[in-house]
């Protein structure tokens, strides 16, 4: 029974996973930890997202910072009309609206392929952050939105903190959203993906309507921007459009090119990636004793060096390079045994 | 047997909690002259502040030079003993005026730096973002480097406190000049925003000003976004206003966005008379952004000559006055490759008020006894051209501002004496009739 279903097996899997890291969050993580941690959950989410969408069913996204946006300006105005509106609420609203714009989206970008699809998701990018200033009425112009910090619910005690409540609700959301893309991949619909990827015209003769495969995936992928963006404005605190620039999209493709394309696995450790670099040569550039410009601008140098040195040594993403000591745990959690989505990109490391 | 060894040892521990509690009393009764760790961020010889400051991105230019000046006046009050023997130290990040940044940023120097207070955190943007997470961890949130009137809140923001005169009271003293000086010249805006509380409160204030006066004014005002798309669009707003025939701007905006504006201005032969808030006029910053090349050739510095402002500081270039000799000569010594510029001088005039809390709040002071220092002690010297407003109902700091002219070569000439108003639509304005303050002679704030 446990061997027969996949459902099962990941079912046990994400619950251990889950009380392994509430207990974690509780007990070992101080309140900047958790606090950093809830970015990587948020990040792991529209990451996990962009992966199905673009290292599973093969479609470029450059948009996908501005489907967080749509998720966080959901739940950042509606909380703005009803202040008493429960979380879980909101959550479903925002992957029901992103959801819905990644549809439309996903029309739009069935009939496109390559370069085209990368150029329309990047003028949704760039155009989008610009919608509030000039609706400011609604969506409170280039300052935002302020939105109240979840408090933990009395039972838990006076010193379960907001830091580690909100770990928690972000890790939960995490881990549910790992266990249905993970099921999903693995079976008929991920097959389907993969199989439009790798050919069109195979698959088209397989029976396989790939225009509605496309946008199946660009609204399960939306729906997670969607849930990580309603989370972000939790996280924050305030919505506002500099939240939401090009660079954050552009981040979430960066975490899962260096995490390893089309592994959910990947997809967490490019996350993880992408939350601590900062944190950890932040504090390294401030120990150099650098005149101001330089030790400002250290931080960002450091990001470039591991993306070209990320890439050049882990050509298949660092969850790719580690695949052999991972595989135990990759083959539960995703198809990442598969070569990656760029044909180009060489199995083994060259040289 | 037995009984006699337990007794014994009844004794021992009787005589072991005896000590102990001498000894406690013997620290309790030295305590009053001891430093302790007496809150997060103090230990017996240090203090350690938090700041989110612009050190790159769009509000850069100029303002990027602020913590560092504050620091060089820590430095200098370090050199000198420290306060109370505790050296300061000050921690400042870069959000690059990004709110999403400072809310991470100021989670960072609250929990893992853990530092006793937030100083001179730069932005309206920026610090909203961050006003209610500080006041709900009761983080004291001191001289906020804007002048938003949203920090005079006590009853909500009990930890937060204003430092420059607020942009109503600002905008208010330079709408009077123009209602005194421009009656007949149309008015238009040029204003961070929309819905940016550093815009709409200006506008706010200059109109409070206007208000009946009979004056033409163009009721929309030009917006520009802090960003570098928004730079790309201050030619397109400038040139609406002109299309307007608007004779007379009025500037709510941060120095590169007033460089961009005056140099479209000028290059579209248009020569509206510039009347800018504070903030966003320091004549050796714009002349610095102008003649450097940072809006894609080198302009002349001349373009800003004739602006109209206002300063609630001495003026940087008179050097007979002792605040600026002062400042000088610890820049000099503590951050030569500074320029001596208005962002300087703010940095190290908000330090000395910050000394002056810290002082206040005691030999071992807490995040309690810093923010009622700063409520209660009604200092009647400091830096600015008018006392601090600080009570337990008023977290303004500054509420007077002087009209200043800028010259061809960046000279400053005061315009009229120092002024002083509220934020109230109908609050008058009157002449300041006090004398400014001499610093002591030791640089440092006395007790």
């Amino acid at each position: 029974m446990l061997r027969g279903s996949t459902l099962v097996r990941h079912g046990l899997v994400f619950l251990g996973l889950t009380v392994v890291l509430l207990l974690l969050t509780s007990f070992v993580f101080d309140a900047y930890t958790n606090y950093n941690v809830t970015e990587v959950a948020i990040l792991a989410i529209s990451a996990a997202g962009l992966t199905v969408l673009t290292g599973i069913n093969g479609q470029v996204s450059l948009g996908h910072g501005a489907l967080m946006m749509i998720g966080a300006y959901t739940t950042s105005v509606l909380l703005t009309w009803h202040p008493d509106l429960p979380l879980i609420l909101m959550l479903v609203a925002s992957i029901a609206t992103t959801g819905i714009a990644g549809a439309i989206v996903g029309i739009a970008g069935a009939r496109l392929r390559g370069p085209y699809l990368a150029g329309a998701t990047l003028a949704l990018a760039v155009a989008l952050p610009q919608v509030p200033s000039h609706f400011a009425s609604i969506f409170g112009g280039n300052q935002g939105l302020s939105v109240p910090t979840p408090t933990p619910p009395p039972f838990l005690g006076a010193n379960f903190t907001q830091e580690e409540w909100l770990a928690w609700i972000a890790l939960a959301a995490g881990v549910i959203t790992f266990f249905v893309l993970a099921n999903l991949v693995r079976g008929a619909t991920g097959r389907r993906f993969r199989m439009v990827r790798d050919n069109e015209v195979a698959a088209r003769l397989a029976g396989v309507d790939v225009a509605r495969t496309q946008i199946l995936a660009y609204v399960i992928s939306a729906a997670c921007a969607g849930l990580a963006g309603s989370l972000f404005a939790y996280w924050v605190t305030r919505t506002s459009p500099s939240g939401f620039t090009l660079n954050l999209s552009l981040s979430l493709l960066t975490a899962i090119v260096i995490g390893g394309l089309g592994s959910l696995v990947g997809a967490v450790v490019g996350s993880f990636i992408l939350v601590y670099l900062p944190v950890w040569t932040g504090g390294f550039a401030s120990s150099l004793n650098l005149s101001s410009n330089v030790a400002n601008n250290v931080p960002l140098a450091i990001y470039g060096i591991v993306l070209i040195v990320a890439i050049l040594v882990f050509p298949r993403g660092i969850a790719g390079g580690f695949a052999s000591i991972l595989r135990g745990a990759t083959r539960v959690l995703g198809p990442s045994r598969r070569s990656p989505a760029l044909p180009t990109a060489p199995e083994t490391p060259s040289q | 047997m037995r009984p006699e060894i337990s007794r014994s040892r009844t004794w021992a521990v009787a005589a072991v909690g005896g000590a102990a509690a001498l000894l406690t009393a013997a620290c309790g009764s030295s305590s009053s002259n001891a430093n302790t760790a007496s809150a997060p961020g103090v230990t017996s010889t240090t203090v350690t502040i938090g700041s989110t400051q612009p050190l790159t991105g769009p509000a850069a230019p100029g303002y990027s030079e602020i913590a560092p000046a504050a620091n060089a006046y820590f430095k200098y009050v370090n050199a000198h003993g420290g306060v109370f023997g505790r050296k300061i130290t000050y921690t400042y990040l870069d959000d690059q005026y990004n709110p999403t940044s400072t809310t991470s940023q100021t989670r960072q120097l609250v929990l893992q730096d853990k530092v006793f207070a937030m100083f001179q955190a730069l932005g309206t943007p920026t610090h909203l973002a961050v006003v209610n997470y500080l006041n709900s961890e009761k983080v004291p949130d001191l001289f906020v480097a804007s002048g938003c009137n949203c920090w005079n809140n006590p009853s909500q923001y009990p930890q937060t406190f204003g430092w420059q005169p607020n942009y109503t009271i600002e905008g208010k003293i330079l709408g009077q000049y123009i209602v005194q000086n421009f009656a007949s010249k149309k008015v238009g805006f040029f204003l961070q925003g929309p819905n940016d509380e550093f815009g709409t409160d200006g506008f706010q204030g200059v109109n409070d000003a206007l208000q009946g006066k009979g004056l033409n004014v163009l009721s929309t005002p030009a917006y520009y976004t802090p960003t570098a798309a928004g730079a790309q669009a201050v030619g397109a707003a400038i040139a609406s206003l002109q299309a307007q025939g608007v004779q007379v701007i009025v500037s709510f905006s941060v120095p590169l966005f007033t460089a961009i504006a005056e140099a479209s201005a000028a290059g579209l032969n248009y020569h509206p008379q510039f009347v800018v808030s504070n903030v966003g006029s320091d004549p050796p910053t714009l002349s610095a952004i102008l003649t450097g090349g940072a809006l894609g050739k080198k302009l002349p510095a001349g373009l800003i000559a004739g602006t109209i402002s206002d300063t609630y500081l001495p003026l940087l270039t008179d050097a007979a006055n002792p605040w600026v000799t002062l400042f000088q000569s610890i820049k000099a010594t503590y951050a030569s490759s500074l320029p001596w510029d208005g962002n300087v001088e703010y940095g190290m005039a908000e330090a000395f008020t910050f000394v002056q809390a810290l002082k206040a709040a005691g030999q071992n002071p807490t995040r309690a006894s810093i923010v009622a220092a700063v409520q209660n002690s009604h200092w009647t010297d400091g830096p600015g051209l008018t006392p601090y407003a600080y009570s337990s109902s008023d977290h303004n700091g500054f509420t007077g501002v002087q009209m200043v002219t800028v010259g061809l070569t960046g000279s400053l000439t005061t315009l009229g004496p120092v002024q002083t108003t509220d934020d109230t639509p109908t609050g008058a304005i009157a002449a300041f009739t006090g004398t400014a303050s001499a610093p002591p002679t030791s640089g440092i704030p006395s007790d």
